[in-house]
């Protein structure tokens, strides 16, 4: 059986956060009632024209340079034309061989292009499944409709599903940090097409690719791109050809269904925009653009190494998901400014707590939304530091933070979560404990440390887990 | 006044006697009104049933005259169907902006005039609403495709009238019809509220019994629109005319538009000659000038107008306005039966060439070398700028021709545009005015001049306008 490899490449949509579309001046909505952000414009009536959104160049600029792409001095739009429903003037205002970006890395992936266009409008299908097939009529909601979006196109540089995800998180992070797009797949303002091939193993040629659409997160859009590669293999280890196509993933159902085949490919019969004037980009543009352009993740990262301490990986993780950075920030700040120490490296405890919070809810969620406020995180990182409640205590304490929200201290003090030291009675409880065991206090008495196992278990066991495991080994230590 | 004395006013005469308070700017609106209700040349789609009311005119620069306005300018609450059936009846919620300016310089909307089909023609006779006749002989077409315009100004039903030229639109039916007709500067009037024929050609115009009216009512279209990406300031005030001579002008005639190949009429040829001796006489000098891709205008010209209108016309699909036939079956049917049965013939031929023209495989043939020889046009009249003040042709190179004398042959439809394609291919404005008549029939005297001329165009239309005195009044019997 031959080992193939996957070749993957993006295509992502990401809507701007611009107050007016792309090319009127209705205001951008989402979930309004139908139909009520319209004009001759986007409703295509007769006779309109469409005036380029001044803010979307500036938002698609700093895109461009974050991706460190080449900006086109002069770019132009073109009309792609096709009929549907949702296209009111049966084209689509986009940029087709000159864009006004190019070229370009983000992380390790290579960008191809960048380009403006507009959004098409909502249809919404009267069906049982709110899907077209089997729906009797559909309605069309054109407030969507003209609404700016950015395409990025990257080169085929990703090899695995876990690599796409992982990747376009950091376009995500990078899009956040920007403040061009609120970035969000479950409300359609971050989209991601993927264009997916395989070829044996040290093969230079492409394979045929498919292209996936209609995954609206980001675990879908792993799974999808998973599902698509493991039937392109199967096909190939049964000498069956790949068609080129356009599939939709169903998440329900784990399926891949072909959408258009080739032959039914479109012909777009693109032609350079005649309503609108070539876009020239003036040294001014570019300045105002390079000015906003805030700590980007891949910066984000280097300083969370140099100035936290964290290691690569998670400095990584933590500049990529925005919400997880900002987080652990405000944690270590109050950390610091609560007086509070938990040594040199506090900021590294600081992200185990936090990435304990983020285990018990979900990775999907900001733990700002969580009832962990950074400030009860931070707080609880220094009752620990300073051993006035044990470790496995304070993960009961994070329990309840999770659940009910509130403050740590309040938390300890109601629950008797407290430590328990010496003077506490755990030195008579650790007599005990050897009393217990002798066997393996002798054993531990001549040295080997293994056996303390059973006696420190004890001791837990007595206190409810609020000694101190350390504490607990030096008494023992102490009384043998 | 009467009613017969009325009308033999010109614009601009009628303007100042209402600022004058000689005459009632409502009664001159109600006696063009009652013409133009009586009309029997099919020259309007819509009539207004009353002057406009509570409206002072008397401080207005255009003094409450009356305006016939071509179908395709978007009235607010008015039909504007740019005389197709898939658009009849449609009422749109808002106003072209060159409309908006003329209304507010003083000029109401009179009627809507009959037009070719979305612009696509040269004699009115593709029409959904009815060819329209021209009045000066009512078995021959007015000319198109603003036909309704030019003959409604030229019988005396409006006093004067907005059409719009994409390849001679508004230049030939003045020609066909005894009238002064101004194709401006590619960008000097807006789009915004236009029906789009081709985008990159259309522009809007004065129809207009004399060069004096035409250059005050040009004067209150132009300027810059933000809702119109391609529209410019016009570096100039729009003057009115005053030049009566053409002393130092100096007058290019092209061999490749003039010549004995370009199948142009004795008759017109002998009207267009003569006009050159009377521009000597008046102190212009006349020679030779080059334009060598002059000859493919034509071929570019119906490669890109059909391929920007295929797409223009897409949006009409029954989905949000207009027609809309067999509803209830799939998309795909409403789509091809809503457009079969609303878009005539010509129109369908053009969206198809243009369509093809755009395919893939063939836009490099086609339309991507049209646009090559488009610039290749653009550079000639620069260069004859240089040596030459205007270019000078006849405008059609016939009088108007028999109502279906040319329906059974487009190609030879499109000869009629032989002269006029050139110059919005370039972007550059043209005038057409009377020269005389031959057999009975009108005949056209275009010049041409480089971007933003049109004062300089107007005052040498003026001066030879002087020296004509071209009679009119025939049609207006």
């Amino acid at each position: 059986m031959t080992d193939y490899e996957p070749v993957i490449g993006l295509e992502i949509h990401v809507q701007l956060d611009t107050r007016t579309k792309m090319f009127c001046g209705c205001e951008l909505s989402f979930a309004d009632s139908p139909n009520t952000h319209t004009c001759p414009t986007c409703l295509a009536l007769p006779g309109a024209l469409p005036v380029v959104n001044a803010r979307a160049i500036h938002f698609a600029l700093m895109i461009g340079m974050a991706l460190g792409c080449e900006i086109a001095e002069r770019s132009i739009f073109h009309r792609k034309n096709y009929f549907y429903p949702d296209s009111p003037k049966a084209y689509q205002i986009s940029q087709y061989d000159v864009p006004i970006c190019r070229g370009g890395h983000l992380g390790e992936v290579r960008i191809r292009r960048v380009h403006l266009e507009e959004d098409a409008a909502k249809l919404n299908h009267i069906s049982a499944s709110g899907r077209i097939h089997g729906s009797e009529r559909s309605w069309v909601d054109f407030n969507r409709g003209g609404t700016p979006l950015v395409e990025i196109v990257t080169e085929p540089d990703i090899h695995s599903p876990a690599q796409a995800r992982e990747w376009l998180t950091l376009v995500r992070a990078t899009l956040k940090s920007l403040g061009v797009s609120d970035v969000d797949m479950s409300k359609g303002s971050l989209r991601a097409d993927a264009n997916v091939s395989v070829r044996p193993v040290g093969s230079t040629e492409l394979g045929t690719k498919t292209e996936l659409k209609n995954m609206n997160s980001f675990a879908f859009l792993e799974a999808g791109v998973r599902a698509e590669i493991e039937r392109q293999t199967r096909l190939l280890d049964a000498d069956d050809p790949v068609f080129q196509e356009t599939l939709h993933f169903d998440p329900v159902y784990k399926r891949l269904t072909p959408l258009r085949s080739k032959e039914e490919a479109h012909d777009y019969r693109y032609f350079p925009e005649p309503d609108l004037v070539p876009l020239l980009v003036t040294e001014e543009m570019l300045a105002a653009a390079r000015a906003e352009i805030p700590e980007l993740p891949a910066d984000r990262a280097g300083r969370f190494e140099r100035d936290f301490g964290l290691s690569a990986d998670r400095a990584r993780n933590f500049s990529r998901r925005t919400e997880l950075g900002d987080y652990f920030e405000a944690a270590v700040a109050s950390l610091r400014g609560g007086g509070g120490d938990a040594g040199n490296d506090g900021p590294t405890v600081v992200a185990n707590w936090l990435e304990q919070l983020v285990e018990r809810t979900g990775s999907d969620v900001d733990p700002a939304d969580s009832k962990v406020s950074p400030e009860s995180l931070a707080a609880l990182t220094t009752m620990v530091a300073a051993k006035e409640v044990s470790r496995d205590a304070g993960r009961e304490v994070l329990r309840r933070l999770v659940d009910e929200g509130g403050d740590p201290r309040t938390i300890v003090e109601q629950e008797a979560l407290g430590a328990i030291s010496d003077d506490g009675g755990l030195g008579e409880i650790v007599d005990r404990a050897i009393a217990s065991d002798p066997e393996a206090a002798a054993k531990v008495k001549d040295g080997n440390m293994k056996a303390i196992g059973p006696l420190v278990a004890f001791v837990m066991r007595e206190t409810r887990g609020r000694a101190d495991g350390g504490e607990v080994t030096r008494l023992i230590r102490e009384r043998l | 006044m009467t009613i017969g004395e009325l009308i033999e006013l010109s614009a601009a005469t009628a303007a100042e006697k209402v600022r004058a308070r000689e005459i009632d700017a409502r009664e001159l609106f109600e006696a063009y009104r009652e013409r133009a209700a009586a009309d029997e040349l099919n020259a309007f789609t819509w009539v207004a049933d009353a002057p406009p009311d509570d409206r002072s005119f008397e401080g207005t620069s255009l003094g409450g005259v009356p305006l016939g306005i071509k179908d395709l300018f978007c009235t607010e609450g008015v039909p504007s169907q740019a005389g197709s059936k898939i658009l009849e009846g449609y009422r749109p919620p808002y106003t072209a902006t060159v409309v908006e300016k003329l209304d507010h310089a003083g000029a109401p909307l009179l009627g809507k005039t009959n037009q070719d089909e979305f612009a696509m023609g040269s004699s009115n006779e593709n029409s959904g609403f009815g060819p329209v006749l021209n009045p000066w002989d009512r078995t021959r077409v007015p000319g198109g495709s603003s036909g309704g315009s030019a003959a409604a100004v030229a019988a005396g039903l409006v006093p004067w009238a907005i059409g719009t030229d994409t390849g001679g639109s508004i230049r030939q039916p003045a020609a066909l019809c005894g009238i002064v007709g101004l194709k401006p500067t590619y960008g000097a009037c807006s789009r915004r509220g236009m029906i789009a024929f081709a985008s990159s050609l259309d522009q809007a115009g004065p129809l207009t019994r004399d060069v004096t009216d035409c250059a005050l009512l040009f004067r209150h279209m132009v300027g810059q629109d933000p809702w119109d990406s391609t529209s410019l300031a016009f570096p100039e005030k729009i003057a009115l005319p005053r030049g009566e001579d053409l002393s130092g002008i100096r007058l290019g005639v092209p061999e490749e538009l003039t010549g004995e190949g370009g199948g142009i009429d004795p008759g017109v040829r002998d009207s267009y000659e003569a006009t050159l001796r009377l521009a000597e006489r008046l102190g212009a000098s006349i020679e030779p000038c080059r334009l060598p891709h002059a000859p493919h205008a034509l071929s570019a010209y119906y490669l890109i107008a059909p391929a920007e209108a295929s797409a223009n016309l897409a949006r009409f699909d029954g989905v949000r306005y207009g027609l809309r036939v067999d509803g209830e079956a799939d998309l795909i049917t409403m789509y091809s039966r809503t457009r079969a049965v609303g878009f005539g013939a010509e129109v369908k031929r053009r969206i198809m060439l243009g369509t093809y023209a755009l395919s893939s495989g063939y836009y490099e043939a086609y339309y991507g070398t049209a646009l090559k020889v488009r610039t290749k046009i653009a550079d000639d009249f620069r260069a004859a700028f240089e040596r030459f003040d205007f270019v000078v042709t006849p405008t059609s190179p016939w009088v108007a021709f028999e109502l279906g004398a040319r329906m059974d042959d487009p190609l030879s439809m499109y000869l009629n545009d032989f002269c006029t394609v050139p110059m919005p291919l370039a972007g550059i404005p043209a005038i057409s005015i009377p020269s005389g008549l031959s057999d009975g029939l009108p005949v056209g005297f275009q010049l041409a001049g480089p971007a933003f001329s049109e004062n300089r165009l107007l005052s040498a239309g003026y001066a030879l306008e002087q020296a004509i005195v071209f009679d009119g009044s025939a049609a207006r019997r």
